[in-house]
């Protein structure tokens, strides 16, 4: 109960962050950050939220759904655009696997080298 | 009678999970990534509410609780920022170039043929994140005016393709450092590549879960400046 508390007191803050910036990051962001500041601050302790935390993780996928069903009504948008989605989704996917695997075994060879 | 039984939220709510929970069963009996749990209970819903004759709006009402669980799994994620962060040490230069690059590249390609295919706005932004972790991801294109279930859909995509052909992709490339294997699988495909990145062993399914984390951090903070200036 204490984990969900702190997971919610973040989300909170991170809303009224939020709005001080105008909206530029979402609420739920801002607090993601807050609650990994906080635990690396050691503020709050690992164990506290660990289990609230896992069992959000791990259910995570079934808070999707919504937005899939939401398929129903934009199916239209994704049709008018097939080509183009498919060709920038293919290309950036692969542009960075790419990218991110070499620029890092390059510079991770280096730091241990 | 029947009809305000299958119009309530409770029985909207229920009957979420049950098909959800189902879904699941199949999918890890079939092994199959084309009847992934969220995938197939999306599909078994819209078939539901098409004979019941219910509207999306009224759906999405009745389930208002899973949106809400949602943000807190968002906030949740920096648990798992936290567990990942100890794997950072003596790697910091390769982890925060590879990520910058990673969001860089990512955005960059997906507006970029975007535009020169002569997408609307709308649809550009529901489908610029489509690198990072659902919940970030609608997170990100919810505000800037994107469409989430476009969004959702083209993360989902983005996922199963890294997942499959990204191993492949990195050998053909040279990249042998199994810590650069599991960043790029999760910096290109989230939770779906590090869920690839883990079969591929220990050190490649840490730091997919960290670029993972961090990618999808970058994204957010880089997604609203190209939004306002580039496009």
């Amino acid at each position: 109960m204490k984990g969900l508390f702190v997971i919610l007191a973040c989300w909170l803050a991170g809303n009224y962050l939020s709005m001080l910036i105008d909206g530029y990051l979402s609420g739920n962001i801002i607090g993601m950050l807050l609650l990994f500041t906080l635990l690396c601050c050691g503020v709050v302790k690992g164990e506290t939220v660990r289990g609230a935390a896992k069992f959000l993780l791990g259910t995570m996928a079934l808070f999707f759904v919504p937005f899939g069903v939401g398929l129903m009504e934009s199916y239209g948008v994704i049709m008018d655009n097939i080509a183009a989605i498919v060709i920038a989704t293919v290309v950036s996917t692969f542009g960075v696997i790419v990218t991110v695997g070499w620029v890092f075994q390059l510079l991770n060879s280096k730091n241990n080298g | 009678m029947v009809d305000t039984i299958f119009h309530s939220e409770l029985f909207l709510l229920t009957l979420t999970i049950g098909i959800y929970l189902l879904s699941g069963y199949i999918f890890r009996k079939s092994k199959l990534m084309l009847l992934h749990p969220v995938l197939l209970t999306a599909l078994c819903l819209i078939l539901f509410l098409n004979i019941a004759g219910i509207d999306y709006p009224h759906y999405k009402e009745s389930v208002a609780l899973l949106d809400f669980a949602l943000g807190m799994s968002v906030v949740a994620l920096g648990y798992l920022m936290y567990e990942q962060v100890e794997r950072l040490k003596g790697a910091s230069l390769p982890v925060v170039c590879a990520t910058l690059a990673g969001c860089v590249v990512g955005i960059g390609l997906v507006v970029a043929i975007a535009l020169m295919f002569g997408m609307e706005r709308e649809v550009i932004t529901s489908i610029a994140p489509k690198s990072v972790t659902v919940p970030i991801a609608i997170a990100v294109s919810e505000p800037l005016g994107g469409s989430v279930a476009v969004t959702s859909v083209v993360v989902f995509c983005t996922g199963v393709l890294g997942s499959i052909c990204g191993p492949k992709l990195l050998d053909l490339f040279r990249v042998t450092d199994p810590m650069a294997k599991g960043f790029a699988l999760g910096a290109a495909s989230h939770g779906i590549g590090t869920a690839r990145a883990i079969e591929l062993g220990a050190v490649e399914g840490a730091m997919s879960g960290l670029a993972m984390a961090l990618t999808g951090f970058g994204t957010a903070v880089l997604l609203p400046i190209v939004e306002k200036y580039l496009y």
